[in-house]
Parts: C-alpha cells; sequence; structure tokens
C-alpha cells in the first residue's frame, strides 16, 4: 500500500497539532490541512487585547510557518464533507479525497441566537469584538459595566470570570474603579460550572466587590435603554455589556449533516472516532464530548487521534483512549494565576492562586507558536505536574496503564 | 403518583454533565406555552436541586424528581 491521505480540516490548535504529529509518519502518510483563511490565531490571548495588553496582531500566524515542512497546506473553504464518497467539496468546485479525515472545524460564537445581543453587547472572542471592546473600554468613564454568559455552551469556561478579574484590575490602575459598579450575570446556580471551583470564584468576587447575579438567564438585550431583561423576570441596566454568546459548532458540520442540533460531532469519548464511522476522527471544540471547549482539551486529544489513525493503518484495533484531560490556567487579577486539571472522572481542585501559575501562563502565552510546529506536546509539561509520564497516555487503554491508573485513582 | 404526572414535553439529557440538563430544562420552558409541563430525564444529582432553586426564582412550578431506571426524571410546569 502506498501513502493512505489523511486530510485535516481546520488549521487551529487541534489539526495543526495532529497534522505535525503525523508529519512525523510522512513515509506512510500524505498529510493535507485545509483550512479557510491560512491564518492561526492563538485565541488564548484575545483576553488580554481589549485592556491594551495584547496586540492583536501579535496572535495572528501564518498557518504554513507553524506546520511541518512535510505537511502540505490548502488554502479554500470547504463547501460540505461528504462521507460516503471519502471527500471534501471545496467551495471553488474542487474535489479533495481522503482515507482518513479529521475534523477540527472549532466552534464560533452566535451572539444572533439572542435578541439585541448582536447590536447591545461586546465580547472577546474574536479579533474584531476584542478591538471594538477595546475602543469601548477605553471611551469608558464610570458607570455600570455588566459582565456574563449569555448561553451555553460556549468556549473557554473560565474566561468571563477571568476577563471580570483582569477588568477589575484595568479599572483599579486607570482610577475608575470607584465609579464603576462591575455586576456578573449566570444562568447557572453558582459562579462557575465545577462546584469545586466556584468557592475560588465566589470568594474572589466577593473580596473585589463585584455583585453577581445567578439564574440570570438572558432572554434580550435591549441596546437603545441599554437594558438586560432575563428569562427570570429581572431587568438590568448597564453602561457597558460584556456578555459571551452561546456557540455553535461550524457551518461545514451543519452543511454535510454531521452534527448534532448544535452542530457538534457526535464522537467516541476515548477513540475520538466519529460515531459510526471508522476513518473519522475530530478533536477540540467540534466534538460534542462533555469536556471545556478549549485548546487544552484539543492538545491532549491530538495524541490520541494520531496514535489511533496509526493502529487502524496497521490493520489492528484503536486501543489509545482519551481520558478527557483538560488543563487551563486561569487568570484571577494582582497578578495571580490559578490551575485547574481534570478529566472524565475527577474535578479539579485548584491550588491558591500565586505569582508562579501566572509566570506559567504568560511561559505558555509566549512561546506557543514556537512549541506547536515542532509538535512539542504541552503535555509533558503538564505531564509532569500530573505525575504521570504523558508519551505513554496514548496507551492508556493497556493494561499496564490501567493498572497504573487504578493504583494511582486508589491513593487519592 | 409518579405514574398521575403527564409530561407535555420530554428532554432527554441523560449523559449530559452540570449544567447540561439545567441548561436544557431552561431551554425547553423557554420554548413552550404557559402551563406545559416539561420531563427532563437527567443522571446529573445535581440537577434536582437546581431545577427546584431556579423554578423557585423564575415563578415556575417544580413537580418533583422521580426515580426511573438508571436516571432521574425531573419535571417543571411553566407558571408564567
Amino acid at each position: 500500500m502506498g501513502q493512505a491521505k489523511v486530510v485535516i480540516v481546520g488549521g487551529g490548535v487541534g489539526g495543526t497539532f495532529v497534522a505535525n504529529l503525523l508529519a512525523k509518519h510522512s513515509d506512510r502518510l500524505e498529510v493535507t490541512v485545509v483550512d479557510a483563511t491560512g491564518v492561526h490565531h492563538y485565541q488564548p490571548g484575545l483576553l488580554y487585547v481589549p485592556f491594551g495588553w495584547e496586540r492583536p496582531e501579535r496572535l495572528r500566524h501564518d498557518e504554513r510557518r507553524l506546520l511541518h515542512p512535510a505537511v502540505q497546506l490548502l488554502q479554500a473553504p470547504v463547501e460540505r464533507i461528504d462521507v460516503d464518497a471519502r471527500q471534501l467539496r471545496l467551495s471553488d468546485g474542487g474535489m479533495l479525497p481522503y482515507d482518513f479525515l479529521v475534523i477540527a472545524t472549532g466552534s464560533c460564537p452566535v451572539p444572533d441566537e439572542i435578541p439585541g445581543l448582536a447590536e447591545g453587547s461586546h465580547h472577546f472572542y474574536t479579533e474584531p469584538a476584542a478591538v471594538r471592546l477595546r475602543e469601548a473600554l477605553h471611551r469608558f468613564e464610570g458607570g455600570r459595566i455588566v459582565v456574563g454568559i449569555a448561553g451555553f455552551p460556549y468556549k473557554c469556561p473560565p474566561a468571563p470570570l477571568e476577563f471580570t478579574l483582569l477588568l477589575d484590575d484595568w479599572l483599579r490602575r486607570r482610577g475608575l474603579r470607584k465609579r464603576t459598579e462591575v455586576v456578573f450575570v449566570t444562568p447557572l446556580p453558582q459562579l462557575f460550572s465545577i462546584p469545586t471551583v466556584a468557592p475560588l470564584f465566589e470568594e474572589l468576587f466577593a473580596r473585589k466587590g463585584i455583585k453577581v447575579e445567578t439564574f440570570f438567564n438572558t432572554e434580550r438585550v435591549e441596546p437603545e435603554r441599554r437594558r438586560l431583561v432575563s428569562l427570570e423576570g429581572k431587568e438590568l441596566d448597564y453602561d457597558l455589556l460584556v456578555l459571551i454568546p452561546p456557540h455553535r459548532g461550524s457551518p461545514l458540520i451543519d452543511a454535510s449533516a454531521l452534527g448534532d442540533k448544535g452542530g457538534w460531532v457526535p464522537t467516541d469519548r476515548n477513540t475520538l472516532q466519529v460515531k459510526g464511522q471508522e476513518r473519522l476522527f475530530a478533536l477540540g471544540d467540534a466534538t460534542d464530548l462533555p469536556v471545556s471547549k478549549s485548546g487544552a482539551a484539543a492538545h491532549f486529544e491530538a495524541p490520541i487521534v494520531v496514535s489511533n489513525m496509526l493502529q487502524l493503518l496497521e490493520g489492528r484495533e484503536p486501543i489509545a483512549c482519551y481520558d478527557g484531560s483538560v488543563m487551563c490556567l486561569v487568570e484571577v487579577g494582582d497578578g495571580k494565576a490559578t490551575v485547574l486539571r481534570f478529566n472524565y472522572e475527577r474535578p479539579p481542585y485548584p491550588p491558591q492562586p500565586s505569582v508562579l501559575w501566572r509566570w506559567v501562563k504568560a511561559l505558555m502565552n509566549r512561546f506557543y507558536p514556537a512549541t506547536i510546529p515542532r509538535a512539542i506536546a504541552l503535555d509533558v509539561l503538564f505531564a509532569a505536574w500530573q505525575g504521570k509520564f504523558a508519551p505513554l497516555s496514548p496507551f492508556c487503554g493497556s493494561e499496564l496503564m490501567e493498572r497504573l491508573r487504578r493504583g494511582h485513582s486508589g491513593d487519592s | 403518583m409518579v405514574t398521575t404526572l403527564q409530561a407535555d414535553k420530554i428532554v432527554d439529557a441523560r449523559g449530559a454533565q452540570c449544567p447540561g440538563p439545567l441548561v436544557e430544562l431552561i431551554r425547553a420552558i423557554k420554548e413552550v406555552p404557559v402551563g406545559t409541563v416539561v420531563e427532563v430525564w437527567t443522571q446529573e444529582p445535581r440537577t434536582k436541586e437546581d431545577a427546584k432553586a431556579w423554578c423557585e426564582r423564575a415563578g415556575h412550578e417544580f413537580l418533583g424528581a422521580f426515580p426511573a431506571d438508571g436516571y432521574e426524571r425531573v419535571l417543571v410546569r411553566k407558571k408564567r
């Protein structure tokens, strides 16, 4: 058999990382990444743009330069994935056949799902939105800022909380905090969806005088009155609104009839194969897995996708299993950060925020563009923290790893 | 008692983790007319308490949570 054709749709964290790992097997595989723009955005950095602490152009990377030279990049929008014919239909009418397909199409904010949200509210989940928010913040002279979550799911669950805590810092530095009321609204009964993490943020928010409105499901925004109306019947006036829109899967997934009602690809939680499709894999935000939509999840998933694809190529069962690992370094203001490490089985228990974690986050932000082209998995670093050796993790389905895992969980 | 409660709309949120089932319940309530009974199937133990607290806040009637085969049926009537 000659080289098998692997096509990866999407040049974000997941797609790029899978491509660069597969490039090491270019004797057996021909790897192509298809990306609509050819521009790779380091999205975690958008958090800092509204405060002027990061320049958006520094977050943009040429995808070609992030990819291993053995990986082909095709810059073209994809119109449809035709699973039966094993090919992609490109917008220019061209066809791209594949033997294996990796879906790494991400997610997108959809403010239109809530009336008035697109017109009345800011967010920082895309570069243009983050830049608009920066302009609005720099014009802001005091009043009430409402920050919050408009609906689920959304990317990077701690980001709205991080933004609020950094906003508090920023307002203090500008001498505006005393003239500003900061209110956080969330549809949830507590400040964060994970119960083991909520108390940490509740304490921080209380200490910083940030008001919290729980069970606030935004029904509509009235931009002309600068008012927010909840499904629970509450009204809240604002001077500046930063409400994170709910997200959907990529329109390509809908167009290809591969997704559920949210546009998410039904994915096996362990092998990361698309359900019912042996040679299709999905990772990152695109999946319907019950893990955070974040680059960290995609990072942990990439070696599993690669390992299982190689197993299939050799005619074996895909035995590598993703254990739901996610890791988030979370800004909490005052120059400090904490870390959330969790998987399907174990919830996170964040350590006390410290300057050290803030530095780790800063280093990760800085070195990301240098590590990903070399397929240096951040999980080597993560694994050191987790006390296990990451290169073995793709084989966590093996008996040895199972025994180690059982032993580990038995200790805790 | 369990069998006398008839739901007008059933939302299967089995397998969804917190806050999934609560979010699904709220989404369903938003879409149905007043008076409708919505039933959510959940395997998340927190849904019952969260749904009860949400109903108090939002002015809907929490009808109860009933064990089923490997999941719980949480019933809510839309009141306004």
